[in-house]
């Protein structure tokens, strides 16, 4: 075929430059099906051409890392010869489009990475940003969070994984590209991963699952592209969900992979067929030859161009032993699964398409795969920073501690998410120890003392202010929420959401924030294991702000030694971690308060958050603190306040070191700071330890009482019933939908 | 005593009834997949919680008609003790085992949260070790709990017994503000004519280690096995 035009290349996301390399690749013109494969597997979505170079630049080993980059999913060691094996992506052009099921099918996608590496899936998380719920397009984001709760919900409660935690967020960029983010984990044995591999010439590729259909074609060249007005005409590109589908696949390759029959197992998501076909050849340096005719089909006359790139849910593709097909077949239907053999690994390292026999395209996997562009795009410091940087605190107006207090607990980012977690199921696989909203997440491991605490986090703001400095402390702040819960952090994943790479300004916001990732991932050992990155993340030309999302895992040794973020009995002894500055850049204060987004983000110094992190799992690894809580959004009054909620009422006294005003001791978010309680007894001994750690510990008060009352270097600024308190938190989210309840 | 937990291909509290039964309480426990056709040999049937078939149709309206179904049935007319479970609850009323049906939520939303739940009879398997007025707090996990059945068969459940779960408030008092999904007479669980058949909305086997935030589910899972030593079967 030769009538390769600009439209034709347009419509495919191609430039001309990367078309003549396609034409070098091969040594000839491309023909329809090989353009189609070539456009999805050079998308930004697939083939990370603009992020790449960065993104080599993190840190990706360590003692623990059983997999890294580079597969369905990261693994990290957990003891007891098992793995646990995670990974975020973002879904968030499709839930924008079609906010259920975009939400739905990311939770599927993800779902399928873990399974995919053999480990039984057992916790979800997500990270959601919206823009606000009033004003005017307030009406069009409730119903884009009510669809996205909903979709996240009605997947994984209905496949049966329990989403145990997770942030929401909402501020004006996310109004017209809102993001999903989410998150999954896995036990797996550790020394029988699943590897997405095709080796072997000879044996036989299956294809298990759902159908193929015509939706979802070119989905991830979607997700490489701007919005503007027209996208909501992308519907049909947004795929349906099928959990019950998806469940009989999690159950049944489960099932096979306790077995030695499979070689590879990789997900058909993005791109489909041609994905997993190439991506499988390429890591071995194998080739695949499919025919088409035998890909099970949803609706009659199917192209191959259109099989090939179609992103229909719920299939996998497999490389099983030549001379076991009866037996992974038997697997399949015992599931009622149809379990289709559509090819066969080669020696050649090409992907060979066939139609009823015909060649309709053939491709090295490596022209695919290592092939495809790589992007040293042009950076350039935004314009904005200059501007938006300067803050003269000082000369705010100040402000009622209590009703700020009151304010802030009243924002939908800070107030209490029941509404949004009561409609996932978060106990079930009854592993859920600590239940959703009390802290980071944590889920005991079965079969051992062992539990996992996790925390997905983001911090947009900050990162609009300094990307280089709030993806550090999105690093930290996700690092110290496992260790408040008694987790010592051990792997990460991220998830970057981004503007235009094409725009010099979002190329250096990225650049910058990979960077901040990179050193203070380096800084606490924590090694990144995997993760996804979402570009073109604008609608109409504004760009969210830059949103490097971290997901931390951490191991907690002796599960009956997890700790919450609530106060547990009257007497106990509060002591802060830390140190508070002057900070209130880029804080929830400002914007709620003073409808400011300005400022520096807090200073991180990762040596001290490095030894607060280890000196939270040592303290709450020898049982001696009561809570902990990380002290971020909203600063201490925050934090305090939440301390007291769903304790039935406790209180506490308080009395801070003033630094620089009320406002500022209150409610600057300063990094590297927790408040935790101990019993009065082991008061001094917790002040010893923190002492050899290095890190700054005081006494600021007790818990008890009814009244939250927290003074500023001896002056009460705050002092209220704590349910009043908890009653603005705790209705707050919901107010946004009660004219829909019932 | 031997648990069966049925396996529907949706069933996704199939390892937690497992986990309570066999390594919470030290009971034997198997599970018993859909297709097969005899119940291997149990003393006590769990129809556990999940979307028995995807569940897109109707809560629970095909897996009435799975092979295992029929040793279900014969199993419940020999007197059998048999607990359905959230989505076990509804696959007995779609099998006609039990009277009634669970619609949406009244507020359309899926909950997934601890609730009071008041024990309202003792006189079943899965109740005589509990007293009457008992308050438990039970997770519930479902978008369609919400009881139903018609005046007729209301009141008879009623007059005779055969409610023996209502949601409640912490003081065990029933009230609209405690009842989650909008169920007639704030029913939360029912057994049938004969009192060996009891399905229930809340998971009484995730709430049986004080590390997931309640134990008051055991005493369920205890009844029943009390109840069958009294009666002898673990001589058989």
């Amino acid at each position: 075929m030769s009538t390769v035009d600009a439209a034709l290349l347009d419509r495919h996301g191609l430039i001309p430059d990367e078309y003549q390399r396609i034409v070098a690749a091969l040594g000839r013109e491309p023909s329809l099906t090989e353009l189609g494969i070539f456009s999805v597997m050079w998308s930004e979505h697939c083939s990370y051409k603009s992020s790449r170079v960065h993104l080599r630049t993190l840190p990706t080993e360590g003692p623990r890392v059983l997999q890294g980059p580079g597969e369905n999913a990261g693994a990290v060691d957990i003891g007891d010869g098992l793995a646990a094996v995670f990974k975020i992506e973002s879904h968030n052009h499709p839930s924008f489009i079609e906010p259920y099921q975009g939400a739905a099918t990311g939770v599927g996608g993800i779902i399928r990475d873990i399974f995919t590496m053999g480990a039984r899936p057992i916790a979800l998380m997500n990270s959601l940003r919206f823009g606000p719920m009033n004003g005017t397009h307030g009406a069009r984001t409730r119903r884009i969070v009510e669809g996205v709760v909903a979709g996240i919900a009605g997947y994984g409660n209905s496949i049966g994984i329990p989403t145990v935690g997770g942030e929401i967020s909402f501020e004006e960029p996310y109004t017209g590209n809102p993001l999903v983010n989410v998150f999954c984990l896995g036990i797996a044995k550790a020394d029988a991963l699943v590897k997405a591999r095709a080796e072997g010439a000879g044996n036989p590729v299956y294809y298990v699952g759902a159908k193929t259909g015509r939706d979802g074609i070119h989905g991830a060249t979607m997700a490489s592209a701007e919005f503007d007005e027209k996208s909501a005409e992308k519907r049909p590109a947004v795929q349906v969900g099928d959990p019950f589908m998806e469940k009989l696949l999690l159950e049944a390759c489960l099932e096979l992979m306790k077995g030695d029959a499979h070689i590879g197992v990789q997900d058909m998501g993005a791109a489909g067929l041609t994905c997993a076909t190439s991506e499988m050849g390429a890591r071995s340096g194998s080739g695949i030859e499919i025919d088409v005719m035998h890909v099970p089909q949803r609706e009659s006359g199917m192209s191959p161009y259109e099989i090939m790139l179609s992103e229909s849910q719920e299939r996998m593709l497999l490389v099983v032993k030549k001379g076991r097909e009866r037996e992974v077949e038997e697997i399949f239907e015992k599931w009622d699964l149809h379990a289709a053999q559509v090819g066969f690994v080669t020696d050649d390292g090409l992907l060979r398409v066939k139609d009823h026999g015909t060649v309709v395209a053939e491709i090295p996997n490596t022209a695919l795969v290592d092939g495809a562009p790589v992007y040293h795009r042009p950076m350039a410091r935004p314009a904005y920073l200059a501007d938006v940087q300067h803050l003269d605190a000082a000369a705010l107006p100040p402000v009622h501690a209590q009703e700020g207090l009151f304010r802030i607990l009243s924002s939908p980012t800070v107030a209490n998410k029941r509404w949004v977690y009561r409609q996932y199921d978060h106990m079930v696989r009854t592993n859920t120890i600590v239940l959703a909203g009390m802290g980071a997440a944590v889920v005991r491991v079965k079969g051992t003392s062992r539990a996992l605490a996790m925390s997905v986090d983001g911090n947009g703001r900050y990162c609009y202010l300094d990307p280089r400095r709030g993806a550090m402390l999105a690093v930290a702040e996700a690092a110290r929420n496992v260790a408040c819960a008694g987790g010592h952090p051990i792997g990460a994943t991220n998830c970057l959401n981004f503007g235009n790479p094409e725009r010099p300004e979002i190329m250096w916001q990225f650049a910058e924030a990979v960077q901040g990732i990179g050193d203070a991932c380096r800084a606490l050992d924590l090694p990144i294991t995997g993760g996804n990155v979402s570009l073109y993340n604008e609608t109409d030309g504004t760009a969210i702000y830059p949103t490097p999302v971290l997901g931390v895992v951490g191991l907690i040794e002796d599960a009956s030694r997890t700790v919450t973020r609530v106060f547990r009995g009257e007497g106990d002894v509060i002591v802060l971690f830390g140190e508070t500055f002057d900070e209130l850049g880029g804080t929830e204060f400002l914007k709620i308060i003073h409808g400011l987004v300005k400022g520096q983000p807090p200073g991180l110094d990762l040596r001290k958050e490095r030894a607060l992190i280890a000196l939270l799992v040592r303290a709450a690894g020898i049982g001696l603190i009561r809570s902990a809580h990380d002290c971020s959004d909203g600063g201490i009054a925050v934090t305090l306040a939440e301390c007291a909620f769903d304790t039935g009422g406790i209180g506490c006294q308080v009395d801070l070191t003033e630094v620089r005003g009320a406002d500022a001791t209150l409610f600057s978010e300063s990094a590297s700071r927790a408040i935790v309680t101990a019993a009065a007894q082991d008061a001094p001994t917790l002040l010893q330890i923190a002492a050899e750690a290095g890190v700054p510990a005081r006494l600021i008060g007790r818990v008890g009482g009814s009244r939250l009352r927290i003074s500023v270097g001896g002056r009460v600024q705050i002092d209220c019933d704590v349910r009043d308190a908890e009653r603005q938190w705790s209705t707050a989210f919901n107010s946004y939908f009660r004219r829909q309840a019932s | 005593m031997k648990f069966a937990v049925i396996v529907f291909p949706g069933s996704n509290c199939d390892h937690d009834a497992y986990h309570a039964t066999k390594h919470v309480l030290g009971q034997d426990a198997e599970f018993v997949w859909h297709k097969d056709t005899t119940l291997k040999g149990a003393d006590v049937v769990i129809l556990p919680g999940g979307f028995s078939y995807g569940d897109y149709l109707r809560t629970g309206a095909i897996a009435q008609f799975s092979p295992v179904m029929t040793a279900v049935r014969e199993f419940a007319g020999s007197g059998g003790p048999i607990l359905g479970i959230c989505n076990g609850f509804q696959v007995l009323c779609e099998a006609k085992l039990l009277p009634g049906a669970l619609l949406r939520n009244k507020d359309l939303k899926f909950h997934c949260e601890h609730v009071g739940v008041r024990v309202e009879q003792t006189s079943t398997p899965f109740t005589n070790r509990a007293s009457a007025g008992q308050v438990l707090k039970l997770p519930i996990a479902h978008g369609e709990g919400n009881y139903f059945a018609d005046q007729v068969t209301l009141e008879q459940l009623e007059s005779s017994g055969r409610v023996i779960f209502r949601y409640c408030d912490n003081g065990g008092r029933i009230a609209d503000e405690a009842n989650p999904n909008g169920s007639l007479n704030g029913i939360a669980g029912i057994c049938n004519d004969r009192r060996n058949v009891v399905g229930l909305m809340p998971h009484p086997e995730r709430a049986c280690e004080s590390a997931l935030g309640s134990e008051d589910g055991l005493v369920l899972f205890d009844s029943v096995v009390a109840s069958l030593a009294s009666s002898g079967a673990l001589m058989a």
